[in-house]
């Protein structure tokens, strides 16, 4: 499934790895402990309040700072479908792909849309269509190498694809 | 075809790829020489292993764990996950595994054991991984599914970073100015994702200035301007530190006159001031002369950043004969068990505690807000870590600033943030 429709978050620029899922709850990888927690210092009781589907929307240099796949894995387990952002920092960008969190890059469609809107993204064609102003935006395509990656579903088995572990 | 010369991150990238040259944007697979996690990172790329069916990792030597962030245990959650890389440790019969009483924090213990030598990739599960840039290294960090990967394949994919060139000019001249001012300094002007999926490579005369604990803590936060890795030609100072505990053969690399960067940025050490970097991001920086007045709750002195010898001897030659703020707790926090013994021959531990300060064993704790010295709501820490984001080191209404470890002991003396100069004039 390569196309998303869901009720828009609206966040900020430079939402960081403790802000979408804080340090003090790593003690602890499993989904049910991450989902509780997750960005809930930045819209407080964040699980209480979503929806399963629901699409994050975020400013530039989301998920900046710590490598801690804890990170996409919380809000994929939160049951976000699709993040969308200006600009992802790098480990994040590459963990959210590593574990089949579906993420798409727009530089302009961040602009146009706000909490509680309705959105169409499709990943693979490549557009953002906000359903309550009917504005559509283009978003960054991957490359190939990563589209393979996307294919697979996550990086696992991606790897399982072409390597065979005989121990 | 005109073809230009290459950047050290593109050699050692072209290198580990198998191929003769590549060109920044390319997505490559690259063999790494060091794979690195941790007790928080760790048990996650532990059960992706055991899921993608591998058995035994690529190279027991090349595989790397370190229990650092909440150990000693903090709880019992943590020493399950402690126990969870202990196991798969011994079970795998790594070579490179850590107990306490052995470990420090992963980033100042690699280097001094050794383990990472220049012209390696060296991937890690931890941000800081890049600390490593110091040594002439390509270090990045990545997620746990990756080292996971990288466990069982001995490989990682990774996008070749175009490279900013940082040009450090001149001689720090204003007193106490260390490697962590430069690079706060830096990220003061970037930005915290002006380097973003970049390298950045220090170069220029400034660099024969900084020791080599003052490059590791530069190295260490390029990850703060968002870089894929910081990184630093090998010269005089790194022959000196790799003498006698690198014992693999090792390449260094330089980048070629006509090599192509995406941008050129210059900075002049001799005019830099110790910088403090205000709440929540490490791009907020002053010059310490423009902080005004900041009352502080907590000092902290430690960290991959700077918790290291030349750290801890900089804190104990501004705490000597003072005492601690009487509204303020004082933590140290050295790098590792090496550090700390040196810390105990050299007079260090007793300056700390005879100033009313802490002295503690190894640990991440505090840095990230795991223990040892978490914020209650309101509460303010100048600390010498590396992020001040919302509540990093405690509550999510606590505060955290960064600074250098001789601003940060100045402070704990006054119970507000300070210059050294204001303690050292009596002298």
């Amino acid at each position: 499934m390569t196309k998303y429709i869901g009720k828009v978050w609206r966040v900020g620029d430079d939402i960081d790895t403790d802000l979408i899922i804080a340090a003090r709850y790593l003690n602890d990888a499993s989904e049910e402990n991450l989902k509780k927690h997750c960005l809930e210092d930045v819209i407080p009781d964040f699980i209480g309040k979503i929806q399963k589907g629901d699409i994050l929307v975020a400013g530039k240099n989301f998920g900046c700072g710590s490598s801690r796949e804890h990170a996409p894995l919380a809000i994929k387990a939160a049951g976000i479908s699709c993040v969308v952002a200006q600009s992802f920092a790098r480990i994040f960008y590459r963990n959210a792909i590593n574990i089949g969190l579906p993420i798409i890059t727009s530089e302009e469609a961040v602009w146009g849309i706000s909490t509680g809107d309705r959105i169409e993204v499709d990943v693979n064609q490549g557009y953002i269509f906000n359903m309550e102003t009917g504005e559509e935006y283009e978003t960054e395509t991957f490359p190939p190498f990563i589209q393979e990656i996307i294919k697979a579903g996550n990086l696992l088995n991606y790897v399982k694809n072409r390597v065979k572990f005989n121990g | 075809m005109i073809i230009v010369g290459m950047t050290i991150t593109e050699k050692i990238l072209a290198a580990h790829a198998g191929i003769e040259r590549v060109r920044s944007g390319e997505l490559i697979n690259a063999k790494v020489d060091v794979v690195l996690s941790n007790d928080i990172t760790g048990p996650v790329a532990i059960n992706e292993f055991n899921k993608l069916g591998a058995k035994k990792v690529f190279d027991k030597s090349k595989v790397v764990m370190i229990p650092d962030h909440f150990s000693p245990a903090k709880d019992i959650k943590s020493a399950e996950q402690c126990k969870a890389i202990r196991d798969f440790a011994r079970e795998q019969e790594l070579t490179h595994y850590y107990e306490v009483g052995q470990m420090g924090i992963e980033h100042c213990l690699l280097p001094e054991l050794g383990i990472v030598a220049p012209g390696d990739l060296v991937i890690g599960a931890d941000s800081h991984t890049c600390t490593y840039g110091a040594l002439g290294a390509f270090a990045t960090g990545v997620g746990s599914t990756d080292v996971a990967a990288a466990m069982a394949t001995g490989e990682v994919w990774l996008r070749v970073p175009e490279t900013i060139k940082v040009v450090l000019k001149g001689k720090p001249t204003q007193p106490w100015v260390v490697g962590k001012d430069v690079i706060l300094a830096l990220i003061g002007k970037i930005g915290v994702d002006g380097a973003r999926y970049q390298a950045l490579e220090f170069v220029g005369e400034g660099l024969e200035h900084l020791s080599m604990d003052s490059r590791f803590s530069m190295a260490n936060m390029a990850i703060e301007a968002g870089a894929k890795n910081g990184i630093m030609a090998f010269d005089e100072k790194t022959r000196d530190y790799v003498k006698g505990r690198v014992n693999k053969p090792f390449v260094f690399y330089h980048s070629d006159p006509d090599a192509h960067y995406a941008n050129e940025i210059e900075m002049d050490l001799s005019q830099l001031k110790p910088q403090v970097a205000f709440p929540h991001l490490p791009s907020n920086t002053r010059n310490i002369d423009q902080v005004g007045t900041v009352l502080i709750d907590q000092v902290v002195i430690g960290s991959c950043t700077n918790g290291r010898l030349e750290d801890m001897r900089i804190a104990a030659q501004v705490l000597k004969g003072k005492k601690v703020h009487p509204y303020l707790r004082l933590i140290v926090i050295p790098g590792t068990q090496a550090i700390y013994q040196q810390c105990i021959n050299e007079g260090i531990v007793d300056i700390i505690i005879e100033a009313g300060g802490v002295f503690s064993t190894p640990t991440c704790g505090p840095c990230l807000g795991g223990y040892m010295g978490i914020l209650a709501k309101g509460e303010k820490a100048l600390a010498t870590t590396n992020r001040n984001f919302v509540g990093r080191m405690g509550d999510p209404e606590s505060e955290v600033y960064l600074s250098n470890p001789a601003v940060a002991a100045a402070s704990a003396i006054k119970g507000k943030i300070c210059s050294p100069e204001e303690v050292m004039e009596n002298d």
